[in-house]
């Protein structure tokens, strides 16, 4: 009993000094006074000052934000079309074909939906003159592409479990079925909706492969700018940068956590 | 078929005619050329089993599902053709569909507000509607922190408070616990009978439907086998589905050999002496074959050998289930047929026949019910 008491403590340990060792000393070299990011050289915050002068990663970390927010929107509402279509049409014809080709960019290579937009990007310029050239827009909508298969999974699994007749009250009670959904469906599930967007803003900011397929001049993104700079060598201003996304992060899931556990608590005492 | 009907018959209006209504899906026929008519005020109780088509006609009078073919008419109107939304009909559901994110009063006040009515009504309305179900303290609460019983007059609640011509109840008590259950199905019919809605219930357990409702209707596959008050459907069952679905009976296939017109006698290979019927029985000449049914309840037992030539059987005790209340008696006639014998404890120690003991089961002349097979 003992034994294993001891091993597991060991195995907690282990695990998470394997989740958190690398962020741990990510955070420590912020604070490096060295401009080599694995030479030690005492304790400063001037990288943080840099990194705030740093105009053009500063304005990839706008972009980039810009970018996830409206893919996360875009991704939420098709997700919530396509749900609907999937789960509360019945059996439609093309039904389950409809199902896999939302979910196929699930499991494709992130290079190939990359590649093949690009090529559409470049016909469609060449064909109908339109997108004249590669930016932002084009980031947005293919992010939003792979992003609605994602939040498409979460938000219809919710759907599917949800009980029928919530939304045959409401429209026994006498509203239309589209008064019914947004007033009775979208609150229930909007739980499912906030994971979803958070889970497409997430994708969205981590980023590299089909956005660098993308995008072009004056687009460049997070994720790429950090990924270029990091082939001319790493600037300890990233580690800066990194510590502060970490704990914005944090204090997010934090505040979360502390959010549910109070309503929680205010919920069993009303009982 | 046989014996008259013991019923007033409460029809004197026919506020809600169900008029032979058919729905398929795909090749299953669900409802079968189902007829009703239903008066204002009545509590009437669709009775079968799960897949006897009681539900899709309830769903079908919501509004959520179309039948291939019929007429729904309530109160002069045919409403197949409204949306759910526009028919003035509300529904309790099995599981109530309390919406999990309002509190009991916006629940309550949900179907109003569809209504567009001015919000100082609605509040009116609110407060009245809570003060029928007694839920006044826990107008703030959300559905999550009440308890079942509590859930149920909140549904309730808000599917009266848009006063509907026709309310329907899905499986009112399905989700409650016994005892709840026998409390809940009183309270529940003394709300409905003081607002006096006309209401169509769905259920499949028969001591519900006949404590709650005025009128039942029992269904099998998709047909009405029988539709009638509980004590028609209970004494006097028109078929043998009927008689078999709504409590236990004694069963003897037999052959009628005198029909006259005020008595009939009925001879079966399964019991000594024949059957006598105190009234006439109309049968066709050419099919003589019937079957002989008994309550439990009205089958008795003696120690004595009973002196008429008819309807009684020697048998042994074979088993006794005591239920308190009762005690029922499995009687091993002497072909090994076991009848079933209901005996009220009425006295607490009285000297009651005990296992292996020699009985005689009898009737009497008028608690038999001809069948036909």
């Amino acid at each position: 009993m003992k034994m294993s008491f001891r091993f597991s403590g060991v195995m907690f340990w282990f695990g998470m000094a394997f989740l958190y060792l690398p962020m741990l000393s990510l955070i420590i070299y912020s604070f490096n006074e060295s401009r080599l990011v694995t030479v030690w050289a005492g304790w400063s915050t001037k990288w943080y000052g840099e990194l705030f002068h740093d105009k053009d990663l500063m304005m990839a970390v706008w972009r980039s934000l810009e970018v996830a927010f409206w893919s996360a929107n875009t991704a939420v509402l098709l997700g919530i079309m396509a749900s609907v279509a999937l789960t509360r049409f019945g059996r439609f014809r093309g039904r389950s074909l409809l199902h896999s080709l939302v979910a196929a960019p699930l499991v494709m290579p992130d290079v190939i939906i990359g590649l093949s937009l690009l090529l559409l990007f470049v016909s469609m310029a060449d064909v109908i003159g339109w997108p004249q050239q590669r930016g932002l827009l084009t980031i947005w909508i293919a992010h939003a592409t792979f992003c609605t298969a994602y939040a498409t999974v979460v938000i219809s699994s919710r759907l599917k479990e949800l009980d029928r007749s919530y939304l045959e009250a409401a429209m026994d009670l006498g509203a239309t079925p589209l008064k019914a959904f947004i007033q009775v469906t979208l609150p229930i599930i909007m739980p499912a909706l906030v994971s979803a967007w958070l889970l497409s803003f997430t994708l969205s900011l981590d980023d590299v492969v089909i956005a660098s397929f993308v995008s072009g001049p004056g687009s460049t993104t997070l994720p790429i700018e950090v990924f270029s700079s990091v082939r001319l060598g790493v600037s300890p201003k990233i580690n800066a940068l990194a510590t502060i996304i970490i704990l914005i992060v944090s204090l997010f899931t934090l505040s979360v956590w502390w959010l549910s556990r109070r309503k929680l608590k205010r919920d069993s005492k009303t009982i | 078929m046989i014996e008259p009907s013991l019923s007033r018959d409460s029809a004197d209006g026919h506020f809600l005619q169900i008029k032979s209504i058919v729905k398929t899906y795909d090749d299953v026929v669900a409802v079968n050329d189902v007829s009703l008519d239903i008066a204002k005020g009545d509590i009437f109780a669709l009775l079968g089993a799960s897949g006897s088509g009681k539900s899709t006609l309830l769903r079908m009078l919501a509004g959520f599902e179309t039948p291939n073919s019929g007429q729904i008419i309530l109160d002069g109107e045919d409403i197949v053709s409204l949306a759910p939304y526009r028919r003035p009909i509300n529904m309790m559901f099995q599981s109530y569909a309390l919406f999990p994110h309002m509190t009991v009063e916006q629940n309550i006040a949900y179907g109003l507000k569809q209504d567009r009515m001015p919000k100082n009504l609605i509040a009116d309305k609110v407060v009245q509607m809570l003060r029928l179900v007694h839920m006044e303290k826990y107008a703030k609460r959300k559905p999550e922190q009440l308890s079942g019983g509590q859930r149920q007059r909140v549904a309730l609640a808000r599917s009266l408070a848009k006063s509907p011509k026709l309310l329907l109840l899905d499986e009112p008590m399905g989700a409650l616990d016994k005892k709840l259950r026998n409390r809940m199905q009183l309270e529940v019919v003394d709300i409905l009978e003081s607002v006096g809605v006309t209401c169509v219930m769905v259920t499949h357990d028969q001591e519900e439907a006949m404590t709650m409702a005025n009128r039942i209707a029992i269904m099998e596959e998709g047909r009405i086998v029988q539709a009638g008050t509980p004590r028609d459907i209970y004494e006097a069952p028109n078929s043998l589905q009927a008689a078999e679905f709504i409590g236990s009976m004694n069963l003897f296939h037999g052959t009628i050999t005198v029909d006259a017109q005020d008595h009939a006698v009925i001879q079966t290979t399964e019991v000594a002496t024949p059957m006598y019927v105190s009234y006439g029985v109309t049968t066709a000449i050419e099919d003589k074959q019937v079957v002989f049914a008994v309550r439990p309840e009205k089958t008795l037992i003696s120690r004595d050998q009973p002196d008429s030539q008819y309807n009684w059987c020697h048998g042994v005790v074979h088993d006794i289930a005591y239920l308190g209340g009762h005690s029922v008696y499995h009687i091993r006639l002497d072909n090994g047929k076991i009848v079933y014998s209901f005996m009220i404890n009425s006295d607490r120690f009285a000297d009651l026949p005990t296992w292996e003991e020699s009985v005689y089961v009898h009737w009497s002349d008028d608690s038999g019910l001809v069948l036909r097979p």
